[in-house]
């Protein structure tokens, strides 16, 4: 088991340095940064087997009190979002192998290299037990995903990449300081520690941190009044960056949030997060119908899909948060597939925007069904995954007496498959537009990106195909955070 | 001692946000600059009051070392972040001859769709 956990941080980190060091060979380069996220991915379908198995376990790393050293924990919910997390990053990594001779394709001698730390730090941010780590594991993501952004150096990609860096650095900083305050405030950053001393601080202290760590979470994860930054910059990279930040930046942050405020106990919270819920869900909605470009599209549904997932946290019940985490599990790939599927739209056409394509129904049916799939499962229309995620948020917002914002999770659902629709009519029916493709990608480039994107659209099946026992461990998992007893044993003793 | 800590911590915060509202990407770097600074001394501050240094074979009570290994983590961070941020600044004035932050044009063709005279964007354009 130990084996497995710090394979799933050490192994990218290595294979990074490999395709660093590989830098002239491209065929070396490329195995080695295949091999690092493929082993991490392997290693965490493995931890999901024997966390569901054999119960949760934690890793005192050098074997340190947790007071003062590094723990990571292994529990149900970090079991069930790993695998899936890792399974995104290597789908991408494939179809960038596809989209690297493209003119949207990434420079291949960093992509690979950036891509496996950007793994290390997602797994860093996902197994650690201590608030710290999480902010070098931030810091991990982060520092990859600002070189991911701008280092093509064009001036839209500088420009944007600009507010990326510059909000996502301000959210830093408040982490730093949210740091300085809990630890002046109980004398440790040990998450553990934490559950068992936050709930004993005064009202207004413990009300402070929450209120404190939902803006530092909520502007990695792009929560209403601080998501200025995503629509700008996510459409401006290269499709497979986008792909992998769209899948998984902004879950990040939520996933931070679900851990720290259900197992911290700041149910005092939930009104105020149910409210930035709504406003988040409604305000993504409509700032996607808005919109011209598939991308930036895809980017406001973003910011309105993290507003379910908050939805299901501020319910702060087993039932709420069941659905946040199976949500959470749906989403990454769904989003993911979407902008890949957006990548061989541009790739065809030499555009996304929509009001340049068209006819692709006729001329790639096989894009059309790729696209169709995710999009359906993003609105929430049954049987696919985004319809079980949906029906156990708006389940327990039922259960929860919480009327309004059940309200506006089915208007912003409605909004979506209306967006859906737009880009349904835009690219996929209407005359082809006149200028045809202009694009120099071979046709095993686009084998290989077509089979990738084939892969990403199998993932997200299966998951609504094993919906049942996947809401049976989200359950599961939720019964760990909101009764966090069993979290502090598991670190503590 | 600790209240001078605490006042400097707000001066270098108060400062660091007002720098980092502007649209020069220099103002915005020395803005984050100093706002490590701030993150760092309130990193220090939280660790309680001072101690003597911790030699072995004296008795007397020591500071709390684990904030300050969080610290310097944290200045080794910010000390990259800030090398980073300035090789950006340095592409943007290849790019456009100077620093600032410039406008989404998306966003612009967006907000024309709001034709009421007052619409302040146009004028926030250069």
């Amino acid at each position: 088991m130990n084996t497995l956990i710090t394979m799933t941080i050490i192994g990218p980190l290595l294979a990074a340095a490999a395709g660093m060091a590989f830098r002239r060979s491209a065929r070396l380069r490329d195995i080695s940064t295949l091999t690092g996220v493929a082993s991490a991915a392997i290693a965490s379908f493995g931890m999901l087997w024997q966390v569901s198995s054999n119960g949760a376990t934690a890793v005192r790393v050098g074997a340190w009190n947790p007071e003062l050293g590094i723990v990571l924990v292994v529990d149900l919910f970090a079991a069930l979002v790993l695998p899936v997390a890792l399974s995104v990053i290597l789908v991408v990594e494939i179809f960038a192998f596809g989209q690297r001779r493209t003119a949207w394709g990434a420079n291949p001698e960093l992509t690979g290299p950036l891509l496996s730390v950007l793994t290390a730090g997602v797994s860093l941010a996902i197994l650690t037990g201590d608030l710290f780590t999480l902010f070098v594991a931030f810091e991990l993501i982060l520092v990859s995903s600002y070189v991911l952004l701008t280092h093509q150096g064009q001036r839209e990609q500088i420009r944007s990449g600009m507010t990326y860096v510059v909000m996502n650095l301000l959210a830093s900083t408040l982490f730093l300081f949210g740091l300085a305050i809990v630890y002046a405030a109980t004398g440790t950053v040990n998450i553990a520690l934490l559950a068992e001393r936050i709930p004993d601080l005064s009202e207004g202290v413990r009300i402070g941190i929450g209120m404190w760590f939902l803006v530092v979470f909520g502007t990695k994860a792009a929560l209403f009044p601080l998501f200025s930054w995503l629509p700008d910059s996510y459409p401006t990279a290269p499709t497979t960056i986008t792909a992998v930040f769209a899948g998984l930046l902004t879950k990040i942050g939520i996933y931070a949030m679900i851990r720290f405020h259900t197992l911290t106990g700041m149910d005092d919270l939930g009104p105020v997060l149910l409210i930035v819920a709504g406003i988040t869900m409604l305000v993504g909605a409509l700032g996607a119908l808005a919109q011209n470009d598939i991308k930036r599209i895809l980017s406001f549904h973003v910011i309105s899909q993290i507003g379910y997932m908050l939805m299901g946290l501020g319910l702060f019940s087993v039932a709420g948060t069941t659905g946040a985490i199976l949500f959470l599990v749906h989403h990454m790939p769904v989003k993911t597939v979407l902008f890949l599927v957006g990548g061989l739209i541009e790739n065809h056409q030499g555009t996304s925007a929509l009001d340049r394509s068209g006819g692709l129904v006729r001329s790639r049916p096989l894009i059309a069904f790729l696209f169709a799939i995710p999009a359906l499962s993003l609105a929430g229309l049954p049987p696919f995954s985004g319809f079980v995620a949906k029906l156990a948020v708006i389940d327990a917002g039922v259960e929860g007496l919480s009327t309004s914002i059940v309200v506006c999770a089915l208007v912003a659902g409605i909004l979506t498959l209306l967006s859906m629709t737009k880009i349904w009519l835009g690219a996929f029916w209407g005359p082809s537009p006149e200028t045809g493709s202009s694009t120099t990608s071979t046709a095993l480039n686009r084998k290989i990106m077509t089979g990738a994107t084939m892969l990403a659209v199998g993932g997200t099946l299966t998951i609504s195909l094993f919906a049942g026992s996947i809401f049976d461990l989200s359950q599961e998992a939720a019964i760990q955070l909101i009764n966090e007893d069993s979290y502090i044993t598991l670190v503590l003793s | 001692m600790s209240f001078v800590l605490v006042a400097t911590v707000g001066g270098l915060t108060s400062v660091g946000i007002y720098l980092i509202t502007s649209r020069s990407l220099g103002r915005i770097i020395l803005g984050f600059a100093l706002l490590g600074h701030a993150a760092v001394l309130a990193l220090l501050a939280s660790s309680g009051p001072a101690g003597s240094p911790p030699i072995a074979g004296t008795e007397r009570s020591i500071s709390n070392p684990l904030p300050q290994a969080l610290a310097l983590t944290a200045i080794v961070i910010s000390f990259g972040l800030t090398l980073f941020l300035l090789a950006l600044a340095r592409r943007q004035h290849v790019l456009t001859g100077d620093d600032l932050v410039e406008d989404d044009l998306e966003d612009r063709r967006i907000a024309r769709y709001d034709d009421s005279p007052d619409t302040s964007i146009e004028r926030a354009t250069r």
